[in-house]
C-alpha cells in the first residue's frame, strides 16, 4: 500500500512536470526545449563537432523569427553587426579569378562530416543560383545571377557590394538563406574573390 | 543518375531559341522533363521488394538470444499486427513512456522482446556495400504493409504534443557552418537544388508528398531507405553533426513530418533517383 501510495505521488510529480502546473509552456520554453532535445540528439562526427548546434546571435535571432520577417529593429540589428564583421581585401582588389569562381561555384563537397577534412571546399552556388548560361542543372533557392555585373554595372560600389554579400549575405538582408561564406570561414578571403570575379569580372560567361 | 543528366543537358544543347534567355529557358525545360521520364521508367519494378521479402522473413523467424519473433511486438494495433500499422506512427507507447517511430519500437521490441543488447540492435541502421541492414528490411515489409492506408497519426497523449512541438521548433533551427535549417530548403514551394525538386514540408500538401513516399529505393545508392536515413542524410548534408539512429530529434522531426501528412494515402516503399 505504501509503495502504491509513492507511485502515486510520483505519477502526481512527473504530470505537473510535464503540464508545467497544468498550463502549457510558452513559445519560448517550447524553443529553449527543442535547442536542448537537438543537442542531446546529434554525435561529433569527424570535422562536424557538437559545437556547430551552438547557435551565434544571428542564429539564434533568425531561428526565433524563423518564417516571418523579423522586426524591423531587429532586422537592422543583425545587418549592422554582421556588416561591421567583414573582413574587407587590404589592397581595396574585390576580384579574383572568375575562373577560379567557376569552379568554386561547381565544388558542392566542404564542411560535411563526410568530407575530407584536407579535400576541397566549395561555395556550391549552383545549388541554389542560376549564374553562367552553360550551366544548366542549377536550384532556385536564390536568385538567377546571369549577367550580374552586366545588368548593375562594373563599379566599384557593385564589385564591394558583391565582394560582401558573398562574405556575409545577413550584412544586406537579415535572415538570409545564403550560407555566410567569409564570416563562418567557408571559403578563404581569395576564393571569396574569385567568385565575386565570376559575377563581376566583364569578361566572365556570366556577364556575356 | 548523373550520367542520365549529362545527356539530357547535351540533348537540351541542340534546343536553339531566339536570345541567350530563351535558349536557357527551352534547356531547363527539356533537362527536367528528361528527368521526368527517367523517373517514370524507373516506377516499372521496384527492388525494395527484396527488403520487403526479407523484412517478412526477419519478422516471423524467432531471433536473437531470447529466440522469439515480432509476433509479440506491439507496433500500435496490438502484437504482431502489421497491416497499417506504418500509418499511425509514431505514437506514445505506455510500456516504453515514449513516443516512437517505427524503428525505435523495432529497437525496443528486439531489446524487450528478443534478448539483444541496446549496441546490437542499433549498430546497423543503414545498409552499405557488403553490409545489409536487417532494421531496414524490416521497415520495408513494415510500410508495405501500410501502402494505400491513409496517414492517421494521432496527437492525443501530452508526450505525442510535445514531440510534434519540439519537431517543429527543430525544423527551423538554425546552425552549423552554414547557417541552414530544414526550413533553407523545406520551406517554400516551387523551388530547386540543382535539378532535383524540393518539397515545401511546412506545408500540409508537402508533408503529405514527401511523407508518403518514404522510404524508398534509392537508384544512385542501391538500397533501401528509412525515414530515419532520410533525416539523417538531411542534417549531413546541412553540415551539422551526426543525429543518433533513434534519438528524440529524429522521433520530433519524424512526428511534425508525419501528423502533417495525416489524410493522405501513404505509397511507399517507392523508388526514387
Amino acid at each position: 500500500m505504501r509503495k502504491l501510495a509513492g507511485v502515486y505521488l510520483g505519477a502526481v510529480a512527473a504530470a505537473a512536470a510535464v503540464f508545467g502546473c497544468a498550463t502549457m509552456p510558452t513559445d519560448a520554453q517550447t524553443s529553449a526545449r527543442a535547442a536542448a532535445v537537438l543537442k542531446a540528439s546529434f554525435r561529433a562526427n569527424g570535422q562536424a563537432g557538437l559545437d556547430r548546434l551552438d547557435q551565434d546571435d544571428t542564429q539564434q535571432a533568425c531561428t526565433q523569427y524563423a518564417g516571418k520577417t523579423p522586426p524591423k529593429d531587429v532586422a537592422e540589428r543583425i545587418e549592422k553587426t554582421n556588416l561591421e564583421s567583414i573582413v574587407w581585401p587590404g589592397d581595396g582588389k574585390y576580384l579574383g579569378d572568375w575562373k577560379n569562381g567557376e569552379r568554386i561555384a561547381q565544388e558542392g563537397r566542404g564542411k560535411q562530416y563526410s568530407d575530407d577534412p584536407k579535400g576541397p571546399v566549395g561555395g556550391n552556388c549552383y545549388a541554389c543560383h542560376q549564374i553562367t548560361p552553360q550551366e544548366v542543372s542549377y536550384g532556385t533557392i536564390g536568385p538567377s545571377l546571369y549577367q550580374f555585373g552586366k545588368l548593375r554595372g562594373y563599379s566599384d560600389t557593385m564589385r564591394k557590394y558583391a565582394y560582401g554579400k558573398i562574405w556575409n549575405a545577413d550584412a544586406y538582408a537579415a535572415c538570409s538563406n545564403m550560407p555566410r561564406f567569409g564570416h563562418s570561414g567557408i571559403l578563404t578571403q581569395q576564393q571569396v574573390k574569385d567568385v565575386t570575379a565570376l559575377l563581376m569580372d566583364p569578361e566572365s560567361p556570366v556577364n556575356k | 543518375m548523373p550520367a542520365m543528366i549529362r545527356r539530357a543537358a547535351v540533348r537540351a544543347a541542340f534546343c536553339v531559341g531566339a536570345t541567350a534567355i530563351a535558349t536557357t529557358a527551352c534547356a531547363q525545360t527539356s533537362a527536367v522533363d528528361e528527368i521526368a521520364k527517367y523517373r517514370a521508367a524507373l516506377q516499372d519494378g521496384n527492388p525494395a521488394e527484396l527488403w520487403e521479402a526479407r523484412g517478412e522473413d526477419l519478422w516471423k523467424t524467432p531471433r536473437g538470444p531470447g529466440k522469439v519473433s515480432f509476433a509479440t511486438c506491439d507496433l500500435g494495433l496490438g502484437p504482431g499486427v502489421v497491416k497499417g500499422a506504418y500509418a499511425q506512427l509514431p505514437k506514445y507507447f505506455a510500456d516504453a513512456d515514449r513516443v516512437m517511430d517505427l524503428e525505435t519500437r523495432l529497437v525496443w521490441c528486439m531489446v524487450k522482446q528478443q534478448g539483444y543488447s541496446e549496441a546490437d540492435a542499433t549498430k546497423n541502421p543503414f545498409g552499405g556495400p557488403g553490409q545489409k541492414s536487417d532494421i531496414e528490411a524490416l521497415v520495408a515489409y513494415i510500410t508495405s504493409e501500410s501502402r494505400g492506408v491513409k496517414m492517421n497519426v494521432a496527437m492525443d497523449h501530452p508526450k505525442e504534443k510535445e514531440a510534434f512541438a519540439l519537431g517543429e521548433k527543430m525544423f527551423v533551427y538554425r546552425g552549423g557552418t552554414h547557417d541552414f535549417a530544414c526550413q533553407t530548403c523545406h520551406g517554400e514551394d516551387g523551388k530547386r537544388i540543382r535539378l532535383q525538386d524540393l518539397p515545401n514540408l511546412m506545408t500540409v500538401a508537402g508533408a503529405q508528398k514527401a511523407y508518403t513516399t518514404w522510404p524508398a529505393y534509392r537508384v544512385s545508392q542501391g538500397e533501401l531507405r528509412t525515414f530515419q536515413w532520410r533525416l539523417n542524410d538531411c542534417f549531413r548534408q546541412q553540415r551539422f553533426p551526426e543525429l543518433i539512429f533513434t534519438s528524440d530529434a529524429s522521433i520530433a522531426l519524424t512526428m511534425y513530418l508525419a501528423r502533417n501528412a495525416n489524410g493522405a494515402v501513404f505509397d511507399a516503399p517507392s523508388i526514387k533517383r
